[in-house]
């Protein structure tokens, strides 16, 4: 087997004739830690659900840890842990209620998982929380439980989707620690998106930047500043990808009427 | 088994929370054994069909039952809606693993409710005839394999809706005809062509029909074909139901 825990060759994802993945390939080594940035719409999310058995391709060839996400549904999702970009807690269940749920699905004995609901709940200062019931919490309380659930189980991959949204910087510094630390001491591969570039340049060793449906570039973050002359991330990612507004660019009905139909999922 | 185990947990979970749905579920079941209990009483017993709260009685029990059922099946519209489907979706279990969890959950919550209003019929004076006390684990029986049938059939329906406009279609083509179709409130005895027919294509006419026989010694039908009758489109339905439910994309 290659080292390479995922591999995307030539990805396409079409929603009734609008493209969201535009012919795609890339690969992500084991072990490291991976960001995926870009625009809103880029069709980082879209990708994302594809590898991770959620959505079918259109077509293309997937591997993840060596399983295809369209025919070993099962073994790919053996594989790997998720934090949605979206909401994906039961509001009617306690903190620790979610926490268990999520460790019973995920096949974890009772004592590894109760020690690490405890460790994890701690980390994340919900513990004292831990029996109220989710729609009592705060947007930075949910998000950490949020994150908390994702980091559960101990997957081999684990795929993170603006997993910091909405949190403040001494939070955000917080929970990358503890997810870098996981990333070495378990060799855990770490597969992210995110809007602060600043945490993607600090975190991650490889880059992939994607615009409009395709890859533009991937590398390093010190390869991107050079390759773009920039003196930090940002800077690269603005000069790649320009400065135009996505929601503003993407004017055609047939779009908007996609947005508002991914809202409303 | 444990997976099954934990999603039946928090069907539970979720409908003794929710107090106001627990007390608004029981309403409507309410009103009608004591409107038409009462008011439809005298013109029955006129009409020599005998005392009308123990002809209604079972029809209200399997009202109960059905409003729950397809609700706590259609439930998935609300997790999709709220993102928690994802959550379970994602996760290394098989999909019909996850549909039987919520199916039986929420079945066993319906069958719930349809015990609270068997309790309630008895307070508006429902006597069990036949078999007296001994008819009640039948009956319980029979009202978890209606319970079955109606979660599976919402499951199979919430699975097709991408969102929660597609609801009060439901509730007026499908739950309401389903009900006022089913010999509930009237004997099947004597009926035109048309709603004859009607009525013996709703499953809950059998369920219905298993009830009084159990109950009150009183099917129309045979008392065994109408359990069989409702275990076949129940098992039916769970099929359909776990296909439709393993094809969900996000
Ligand atoms: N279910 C869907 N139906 C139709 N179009 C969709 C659907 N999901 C996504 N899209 C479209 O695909 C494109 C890519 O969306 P995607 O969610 O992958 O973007 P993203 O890179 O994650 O953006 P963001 O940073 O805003 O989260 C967008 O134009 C979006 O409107
Ligand atoms: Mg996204």
């Amino acid at each position: 087997m290659s080292d390479n825990i995922i591999e995307v060759r030539d990805l396409v994802k079409d929603f009734d004739g609008f493209r969201a993945v535009n012919d795609v390939s890339f690969t992500v080594p084991a072990r490291r830690i991976f960001s995926f940035l870009g625009p809103n719409g880029a069709g980082k999310t879209t990708s994302i659900k594809i590898l991770t058995t959620m959505l079918h391709p259109t077509s293309g060839v997937v591997r993840v840890n060596g399983f295809d996400p369209v025919t070993q549904q099962n073994e790919v999702r053996h594989s790997f842990g998720i934090v949605f970009q979206d909401p994906s807690l039961d509001d009617e269940l306690t903190a620790y209620e979610n926490m268990e749920f999520h460790g019973v699905l995920y096949g974890m004995d009772k004592a590894t998982r109760r020690a690490r609901i405890k460790e994890l709940l701690d980390f994340m200062e919900l513990w004292d929380r831990k029996d109220n019931l989710v729609k009592e919490f705060s947007g930075g309380m949910k998000r950490r439980l949020e994150i908390a659930r994702g980091l559960l189980h101990h997957p081999k991959i684990l795929f993170m989707d603006e997993p910091t949204l909405g949190l403040d910087p001494q939070t955000r510094n917080h929970i990358w620690g503890y997810i870098r630390n996981l990333n070495k001491t378990e060799g855990i591969t770490v597969f992210f998106t995110t809007h602060y570039i600043e945490e993607a340049e600090h975190v991650s060793d490889t880059v992939a930047i994607m615009d409009h449906g395709r890859i533009i570039t991937h590398g390093s973050p010190d390869e991107l500043k050079r390759q773009t002359g920039a003196s930090s991330l940002e800077e690269a990612f603005l000069k790649l990808t320009g400065s135009a507004i996505r929601e503003e660019e993407a004017s055609s009905t047939d779009r908007a009427r996609q947005r508002y139909h991914r809202m409303h999922h | 088994m444990k997976v099954i185990y934990i999603l039946w947990l928090r069907q539970l979970k979720r409908y003794f929370r929710s107090k106001a749905r627990l007390v608004g579920s029981l309403g409507q079941p309410l009103l009608f054994l004591v409107a038409l209990g009462f008011g439809f009483g005298p013109i029955f017993q006129k009409a020599g069909g005998g005392n009308y709260i123990q002809f209604l009685a079972p029809g209200v029990v399997a009202m109960g039952i059905l409003f729950t059922g397809i609700f706590t099946g259609v439930d998935i519209i609300w997790d999709r809606q709220f993102g928690f489907l994802k959550e379970t979706l994602a996760a290394p279990v098989s999909r019909l693993q996850i549909m039987l969890g919520r199916t039986i959950g929420g079945a066993t919550v319906a069958t719930i409710q349809g015990i609270i209003v068997l309790l309630l019929t008895f307070a508006v004076g429902f006597r069990l005839d036949g078999m007296g006390f001994a008819s009640i684990v039948p009956a319980v029986l029979l009202m978890f394999v209606i319970a079955l049938l109606f979660t599976a059939l919402g499951t199979a329906i919430a699975s097709l809706l991408q969102d929660v406009q597609g609801f009060q279609l439901i509730m007026n083509f499908l739950v309401m005809p389903t009900f006022f179709l089913s010999g509930a409130l009237f004997p099947l005895e004597g009926l035109p062509r048309v709603i004859s027919d009607i009525a013996s294509a709703d499953p809950l006419t059998y369920g219905i029909d298993g009830l009084r026989g159990i109950l009150t010694n009183s099917a129309h039908f045979n008392m065994y074909t109408d359990v069989l009758v409702s275990l076949i489109v129940m098992v039916v339905l769970v099929a359909i139901g776990s296909y439709l439910f393993t094809k969900i994309e996000i």
